[in-house]
């Protein structure tokens, strides 16, 4: 063996015989951006998140996060009410005394996210207006910087979309000249972070850096020879961003089971020519690792057909890794959106009659759905005791958001996600 | 603009919802964003209820702002009867549709639809979610019962003699604390009266039992939040007398009892104003004696709050030393009650102030809802449920009603599980130097994971989702720090201090720092303690 490492899956272009997709319209049962907040705020450990919004926006939060009380949370909510709407006072002057209200209770917060919701924009509040404003008498003790969370724009995930488009303007700029470096984006849990910096620097890697990053602070810096790869498939807009400061997109699988994590480690390592012995040398045990812990699983769960309803964009790749590692039958892929370039390599990888959905229309999927069959479904809290009660198995996909699944040692995490519902139906005999 | 770290209520919609989703062959569509959807997940997830609430969300995105949302609207109503057949139709906005203005009403009307549709108008900027569910389940009578109401001024006919007393039983909805329960309870002890139940509403009722409301000689009110303007409108509609007393607590039940049987017009068998509860007999047991005085805060909605505060001060013996609720609303009910018992009413739904007065009172039990539960784990308190807003497990699997005979029982245990059991409190006093019985021990009944929590390290609870937080560990979170002013302690005083036994301890603490103050004393010795103490035992 020689050489260096290869991309393992093609790059951009959908083969021929990748699967088409169909899109569709209709009640949507799927969380707003906002969402995003409750991973957020614990990834980014010095950040405040303000909601401008309505009773319903902190509703939404506290409703999803299953009101986990901290000491007290890194988020709240500046409640609009008829005063500002009637104008009688004046929305700005009101943020801006909410802001100062919480500010002067939190002193330890170093970075203030002023997070937009479908009232803000509807009554057209100026947030990032309102941002640098704030900015002007806060800094450099408090950064202030906004995102847009909203219903009507932003689905689930896309909210850490907007949230991490929006910190990439303050990224340090790296010249011209500087070395390539490998810039990592989208929150993953610090324990999957850490393994993944253990990879790397075994590699041989060293230049990289995380976006998020732990610590305000510490943003990682970018420049022309910035090559990004996502970690996470929902991010469009920070893409696009990290494109406009010169980064440039490394493609590839994201890092979901062995198969991916090994495809999402091989872009990089192609990318600075890391001889295939070093690469095949790392990767061995935990390759090992991954495929030893598949094993069982794969057992107990090949042959049992699944149906996804879309939520957190992570269904594609999720699909990949259900059917290619452990030999489920796909029956439907709903996905809020497909970013057909983000995705091009999962389109290559699924089976060329995946019958995939983009968007949404619950009644009529439910149909389907129930149609079909399934020996599991991947759904959300609102339909998942519905179908169980209807005698179908299913899976809560926001789960797969909050739990630590991306990389080779969460590969048998990642699969016991699917198995354990499964399991439990064979364990009860009332 | 209200800053606002977690909501007591949601928005009204939500009351709406619960009011959609407790009745039958009643849907709802609701003009709103797809995240507002939500709102399903109370009633799957935290009621765990098997079928979605009948609810439609329109859920339009930024593109359709320019365009049609009132298209939109219109066809998921379309779609939405077609699909789901129901017998009445709500039609609303939540917080963002109000502020497009398009009229779902309005729009509804013009469809022709070939049954009532409700209107709701549900201010989201000014109201939430109880004045919601009371607003819904109103206009829902309003619109069923309005063609069958008799001419205004119309006397009621008085019940002849061989036909049985009959009530409505109004107010309790879905995601309610304990409404399934307490309205098993209640009917039943109505039935033994001999009143014979008309309507239970909105509950597992439908369209066509709405519409029988009229029929009953007067209505009993188990939830004023939700059930009053419906219950008074009925009143002035239908001369339908209505109950003022709610069921819970032994007292409470036999007023109940009183006030019913006036309305009915029938003769309350003894057996059945003494009732059997076992409150009664548990708290007059001596281990109950260490009951005697334990200082409590209450906090929830007006009803469960006042009712909570009799019970604690009639029925256990305890001291209430503060009580509030969230609801501006019923605002009068709780100054009314705290006049009764001594103390400030605290009137807010800002969950840090209500921190910032438990911190301040240190009382020995909090009773209130699962927001004071979290106040009370951070603060080291046992506490106890009395109220929504509830979590999961306050939908338990057994039969467990607040109100009634039953509910006593079942109110007797719940608030006196979390504290020391009487003996064991005396031991703890008696053998307080012993390495066993430190300060840090739990009730052994809890186990020893339940140790008071250390006021340092962070609580977080999980519920609905499992969350695990990203870095795999709770962060630590700034605390709450009381503020550290007044007499300092000299350390022979200090080291006497410590011999008390802790769950007296924080009072002697405050009362000598009191006494401290009021005497000037900048150093607090161990005369100041014995003097402190004398003073206030007096
Ligand atoms: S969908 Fe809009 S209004 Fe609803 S919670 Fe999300 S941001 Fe708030
Ligand atoms: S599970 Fe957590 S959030 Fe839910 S009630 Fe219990 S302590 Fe509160």
């Amino acid at each position: 063996m020689s050489g260096v490492v290869e991309h393992l899956v093609p790059a951009t272009a959908v083969l021929p015989s990748a699967p088409s997709i169909r899109t569709e319209r209709g009640q949507r049962e799927v969380f707003c951006g906002l969402t995003g907040i409750i991973w957020l705020h614990r990834k980014i450990q010095d950040a405040f998140f303000l909601v401008v919004g309505s009773r319903t926006c902190a509703h939404l939060i506290q409703s999803a996060a299953g009101v986990m009380i901290f000491a007290e949370p890194r988020f709240a909510t500046a409640i609009i009410d008829d005063r500002d709407l009637s104008g009688i006072a004046d929305a700005n002057d009101e943020l801006d005394r909410v802001v100062n209200q919480l500010l002067a209770r939190r002193p330890d917060i170093r970075l203030l996210f002023l997070v937009g919701s479908c009232p803000s924009e509807v009554i057209k509040l100026d947030l990032s207006r309102a941002a640098l404003r704030l900015s002007r008498s806060f800094e450099p003790q408090v950064r202030i910087r906004s995102w847009s969370g909203s219903g009507i724009e932003t689905t689930f995930t896309q909210g850490e979309d907007a949230c991490l488009a929006s910190l990439v303007p303050d990224m340090p700029s790296l010249p011209a000249e500087a070395p390539t470096s490998l810039l990592i984006v989208g929150s993953l849990a610090d324990v999957v972070e850490d393994q993944f910096r253990r990879l790397f620097d075994a590699l041989g890697i060293d230049n990289v850096g995380f976006l998020p990053p732990r610590n305000s602070q510490e943003l990682p810096a970018i420049g022309p020879q910035t090559r990004y790869l996502l970690a996470q498939p929902f991010l469009a807009d920070c893409a696009r961003a990290l494109e406009q400061r010169g980064a440039q997109h490394l493609p590839s699988a994201f890092p979901l089971g062995a198969e991916g994590t090994m495809a999402w480690f091989a872009a990089a390592a192609a990318l600075f020519a890391v001889p295939q012995e070093r690469f095949d040398a790392v990767m061995a045990a935990p390759t090992a690792r991954a495929r030893a812990a598949l094993q069982p699983l794969r057992e107990q769960l090949s042959g049992v057909s699944i149906f996804f309803f879309p939520d957190s964009q992570l269904e594609l790749p999720l699909a990949r890794f259900l059917s290619r590692e452990l030999d489920m039958r796909l029956l439907e892929v709903g996905t809020p959106y497909v970013h057909r370039s983000h995705m091009a390599p999962e389109l290559a990888l699924l089976p060329a009659d995946t019958v995939i959905t983009e968007g949404q229309h619950v009644d009529n999927q439910l149909d389907r759905c129930r149609a079909s069959k399934p020996g599991l479904v991947v759904c959300g809290l609102g339909l998942a005791n519905p179908l169980e009660a209807e005698g179908i198995a299913t899976k809560w996909s926001i789960e797969l958001v909050f739990t630590p699944i991306q990389g080779f040692e969460q590969a048998g995490d990642l699969a016991e996600l699917f198995a354990r519902p499964l399991t439990r139906r064979n364990r009860l005999v009332v | 603009m209200q800053l606002t770290v977690w909501t007591y209520e949601g928005p009204p919609h939500v009351g709406a919802m619960r009011v959609a989703t407790a009745l039958r062959d009643v849907h709802y569509v609701l003009h709103a964003p797809q995240g507002d959807t939500y709102a399903d997940l109370l009633f799957t997830m935290i009621e765990r209820r098997s079928a979605r609430p009948p609810v439609t969300y329109t859920t339009f995105q930024a593109r359709d702002l320019g365009g049609d949302t009132a298209e939109l609207f219109k066809s998921s109503v379309r779609d939405a009867y077609e699909r789901f057949k129901p017998q009445a139709l709500l039609v609303g906005a939540s917080c963002t549709a109000e502020l497009i203005q398009d009229d779902p009403g309005g729009l509804a009307r013009t469809m022709g639809l070939p049954i009532p549709v409700i209107p709701l108008e549900l201010p989201s900027y000014q109201r939430k979610e109880n004045w919601g569910a009371a607003e819904t389940f109103y206009q829902l009578v309003r619109a069923l019962c309005l063609p069958l109401a008799p001419p205004p001024g119309t006397v009621r006919e008085p019940r002849s003699a061989d036909r049985r007393p009959r009530c409505n039983v109004l107010g309790a909805t879905a995601l309610g604390f304990r409404h399934r329960d307490d309205v098993r309870e209640i009917t039943g002890l109505l039935e033994q009266l001999g009143i014979e139940i008309n309507v239970v509403a909105p509950l597992n009722a439908g369209p066509s039992d709405i519409r029988r409301l009229g029929e009953a000689d007067f209505n009993v009110v188990l939830y004023p939040e939700t059930a009053s303007p419906a219950a008074q409108w009925l009143q002035r509609t239908f001369g339908q007398p209505m109950t003022r007393t709610v069921p819970i607590g032994v007292g409470a039940t036999r007023d109940f009892i009183r006030e019913v049987a006036a309305l009915a017009g029938v003769e309350i068998p003894p057996a059945v104003l003494q009732g059997d509860s076992r409150l009664v007999w548990y708290s007059r047991s001596v281990d109950s004696t260490y009951l005697t005085g334990k200082r409590v805060f209450v906090f929830g909605d007006a009803t469960h709050a006042v009712a909570a505060a009799r019970i604690a001060s009639e029925e256990l013996g305890f001291k209430v030393v503060g009580i509030g609720t969230y609801s501006r609303e019923f605002a009068r009910e709780i100054r009314d009650a705290a006049a009764r018992y001594g103390v400030e009413p605290l009137i807010c739904d800002d969950y840090l102030q209500v921190e910032a007065k438990v911190a301040e009172l240190q009382p020995e039990l909090v009773l209130g809802t699962q927001m004071e539960r979290h106040i009370a784990k951070r603060l080291g308190i046992p506490c106890a449920v009395i109220s929504a807003p509830v979590h999961v497990q306050d939908f338990p699997a057994r039969y467990a009603p607040q109100m009634g005979w039953e509910g006593a029982n079942v109110i007797f245990d719940t608030w006196v599980h979390p504290l020391m059991m009487g003996l064991e409190e005396h031991l703890l006093g008696m053998f307080r130097n012993d390495f066993e019985f430190h300060e840090g021990a739990a009730p052994s009944h809890l186990g020893s994971t339940t140790a008071r929590a250390n006021p340092t390290e962070v609580v977080t609870a999980p519920a609905v989702v499992e969350l695990q937080s990203q870095s795999g560990e709770a962060a630590s979170e700034p605390q709450v720090q009381p503020a550290a002013s007044g007499p300092t302690w000299a350390a022979d005083a200090e080291k006497e201090l410590r011999k008390i036994p802790f769950f007296v301890r924080g009072k002697a603490k405050r009362n000598t720092e009191r006494y401290a103050n009021d005497q000037s004393v900048a150093v607090i010795t161990v005369e100041t303690l014995y003097e402190a103490k004398a003073h206030y035992s007096r």
